[in-house]
């Protein structure tokens, strides 16, 4: 098989950029850690309660050192369960200080559901009967939009909520 | 045995229509349904009787996602068939037994869509669960299909052994390698379909496995991109060249980038799965790095194009650096509609790349920018080919001809495809990047900044599907015009030949037992350890739902 | 024979002219880098 002298330059130039994309995002998954959310921990379905982090109390955000928080929340059709807030109503809109490490760590009641913290990294499946975690650096001031972005049934469109940055 | 003749005679004829009229009956159902989306999720539209948004989508994505495309490709794939290796009387009565189970099918599935009992749009994820009906008349889609796949199969048997020591034609061992592509991964969405869903939503089995279901989804979802994709690489191989008066550029690089494709094309469905939590990280990168590798045969294709075109160009007299360019026949719709179809598979591979990148899956998953790109291969590239095919195809079939007041038809039709789709897919993109979430309707949700920035966009993408929808409403006038109207005549149907020196092609690119045995090995590298991973480490099945979708 | 032999070998070494291929195909390159990179740019940024 005959390559033309100038297909053999574009194969190796379009084959190393190619290479290029794999060790940068090699690099950022395998030294950094940036791997896209994969936790691999199963949980019980029908009890997910039996997991600390989804307990009533336990839903919402929670500080576990300075700048760094744990949001823990229960997706289901249609709704994000992060427990609720003074006055016991639903909360549907969590708060985080900026420049904060925030881990999320979530789980479905029932279908697959998406989780995507609108203008950042934060996008995750949620499936039943495992646990979806994501870290991440807020230091953009502002609010940011939470969309199920999974197609979960008739109600897709009003299951969100918002998170707000503040200084 | 009695030798088949070739070419197409009308009972070939009778065939191919039979299908490309289920193509383009789709089009014209799934574009006024996309029509309707755009309008509902820019906020100036509420769909009235109870349908609902979601029930709408179902039917666009299968309709032209699955029906349009499946019938299109193998309607085109018979009349290739026919015209390089000849089909026998039996084995076109077997074509039309492919039909037929292909149309139950459709028509179950179908019409559970439209009682609302389906709204599980085309990828039908569980634990959401449809009506059986509709499982069942995908399973009968796809068996219809292995049909096609077995008799173009015997087709190139038959050829091969009374010419025995001839390379098989390029168009019929490209038709073979995609019906190979298409077997081996529709394997995976009928064990699904058939092991997991219809005992599932019979009430046999009580739960269900929603990750291996999901896996062996995309199994099948990413070759089912190329199955798509390479009938338009069969028309720019091997008949662009003949429309624009020119050869083909290489027999033997035509012939690798298909293998390359059935290599790489299957071991890759991670990369739709890259945000999921039961997969283990290193199994995604894994397959992220096969994905790159089928890249590399349309790196090769694009060299391909561009040399052909430039050789045409310089034997004509063209010269310097981009003056072949000139050259093209522009006002022929049979390479223009193509032509923009490839240029629209610029952004829309280099989206693709993107789209694979591991960790970079982050930023687009599930956003509208997905939307955005498969909008521009599979709905510009992959479409605007097949209509490229259909302007000589249909007026062949049907004994007419392609005259200039339709191909100057055609032309418009064509701009205002690529204007639609720009305005579009444009918008579609930079939402996306802004995070607006795709398969959603109208929603402001709770009124926040960024929701009311989205809006803006979907207003554009409503405009652009307004275009689009003038663009099918042509179409459909131009294919009855074709298939009914257009004055009596022969149409050419164009297969371009090699150079007169061409360099001989390797025997080895036809061996069919090392590509399978390499396929498969690739297969099963990329998906046994983590596929036995899933199922030990699987967390309880889920029971059916069945009232998020208003199946109850 | 001899003669058809070079003919053959002269046809072997006669490379159609591609310069113009090779630079369309490199403008395709660059388009698909600054593409990626911007998106990558974006995913460091968030």
């Amino acid at each position: 098989m005959h390559l033309h002298k100038f297909e053999k330059v574009w194969l190796i130039f379009g084959t190393g950029s190619l290479l290029l994309f794999l060790l940068v995002i090699g690099v950022g998954a395998f030294y950094k850690g940036t791997h896209p959310s994969s936790h691999l921990e199963t949980i019980d379905l029908k009890n997910i309660e039996s997991h600390e982090a989804f307990q009533p109390d336990n839903l919402g955000v929670t500080q576990v050192k300075e700048d760094q928080y744990i949001v823990n929340f229960v997706a289901s059709a249609f709704n994000y369960d992060f427990g609720v807030d003074d006055n016991g109503k639903p909360l549907k809109k969590i708060r985080i200080p900026k420049g904060s490490t925030v881990l999320f760590q979530a789980t479905t009641k029932d279908v697959i559901h998406g989780y995507q913290v609108a203008g950042t990294n934060v996008n995750m499946m949620l499936e039943p009967g495992y646990i979806s975690r994501y870290e991440t650096v807020m230091d953009e001031t502002g609010e940011f939009t939470i969309v199920c972005n999974e197609y979960c049934g008739l109600g897709h469109h009003q299951m969100f909520a918002s998170v707000e940055v503040y200084e | 045995m009695i030798a088949t003749k070739l070419g197409i005679s009308k009972s070939d004829s009778k065939l191919t229509m039979a299908f490309i009229y289920v193509a383009f009956i789709s089009l014209f159902i799934g574009g006024l349904m996309g029509l309707l989306q755009t309008l509902v999720r820019s906020g100036s539209l509420s769909l009235p009787w109870g349908i609902t948004y979601y029930q709408v989508l179902t039917v666009h994505g299968v309709i032209l996602g699955l029906v349009l495309t499946t019938f299109f490709i193998i309607g085109f794939q018979y009349a290739l068939m026919a015209k390089t290796v000849g089909i026998s009387k039996k084995q076109r009565l077997y074509a039309w037994l492919s039909f037929i189970v292909m149309l139950i099918g459709t028509v179950m599935a179908a019409v559970m869509v439209l009682l609302g009992k389906a709204s599980v749009l085309y990828t039908f994820y569980a634990p959401l669960q449809a009506h059986p009906i509709f499982y069942f008349g995908l399973a009968l889609v796809i068996i219809g299909s292995w049909i096609a796949c077995f008799v173009n199969f015997r087709q190139l048997y038959v050829w091969k052994k009374t010419h025995k020591d001839e390379k098989s034609p390029l168009l019929a061992f490209m038709v073979v390698i995609n019906m190979v592509l298409w077997f081996i991964a529709t394997l995976g969405v009928a064990a699904a379909v058939i092991v997991q869903f219809i005992p599932w939503s019979l009430g046999y089995a009580e739960t269900i496995n929603v990750l291996v279901s999901r896996t062996l989804f995309w199994y099948f979802g990413h070759p089912l991109v190329y199955f798509w994709l390479l009938p338009a690489y069969m028309a720019w191989y091997a008949i662009i060249p003949k429309i624009i008066g020119g050869k083909i550029f290489s027999d033997s690089l035509a012939r690798l980038s298909f293998v390359l494709f059935l290599l790489f094309s299957i071991p890759v469905g991670f990369h739709h799965q890259l945000t999921e939590p039961g997969i283990d990280p290193t199994w995604k990168f894994i397959q992220v790095v096969l994905t790159f590798m089928v890249i590399i045969p349309s790196l090769m294709t694009a060299f391909s194009m561009f040399a052909m075109f430039e050789i045409t160009g310089r034997r004509k007299g063209f010269r310097g650096l981009f003056g072949w360019f000139k050259h093209l026949p522009w006002k022929d719709v049979r390479f223009f509609a193509p032509m923009v179809g490839m240029l629209a598979f610029i952004p829309a591979g280099t989206g693709g790349i993107i789209n694979a990148s591991h960790q970079l899956n982050n930023v687009i998953h599930n956003t509208m920018w997905v939307t955005g790109h498969f909008h521009l291969t599979v709905a510009t590239t992959v479409l605007l080919t097949f209509f490229g095919i259909s302007y000589w195809l249909i007026p062949h079939l049907t004994g007419r001809k392609l005259t200039k007041k339709i191909n100057n038809l055609g032309l418009i039709q064509t701009v205002i495809w690529a204007v639609g789709m720009t305005i579009m897919s444009g918008s579609m993109h930079i939402s996306g990047l802004l995070g607006a979430p795709r398969r959603s309707a109208f929603s402001e949700y709770g009124g926040t900044a960024q929701a009311s920035d989205w809006i803006g966009y979907q207003i554009a993408q409503a405009v652009g599907g307004t275009i689009l929808f003038i663009g099918i409403l042509l179409m459909v006038y131009i294919f009855l015009q074709l298939t009914f109207f257009a004055p009596k005549g022969q149409e050419e149907f164009p297969i371009a030949e090699e150079e007169v020196n061409a360099q001989p092609t390797p025997l080895f690119l036809e061996n069919w037992k090392l590509w399978i045995g390499i396929t498969i090995g690739l297969i099963l590298f990329a998906y046994t350890i983590p596929f036995i991973d899933i199922i030990l480490h699987a967390p309880t099945g889920s029971e059916p739902f069945a009232w998020p979708i208003g199946n109850s | 024979m001899e003669n058809a032999e070079k003919q053959k070998s002269e046809e072997r070494v006669e490379t159609p002219n591609l310069k113009g291929t090779l630079l369309s195909v490199l403008l395709l390159g660059v388009f698909i880098i600054v593409s990626w990179f911007g998106v990558f740019a974006l995913f460091l940024s968030r």
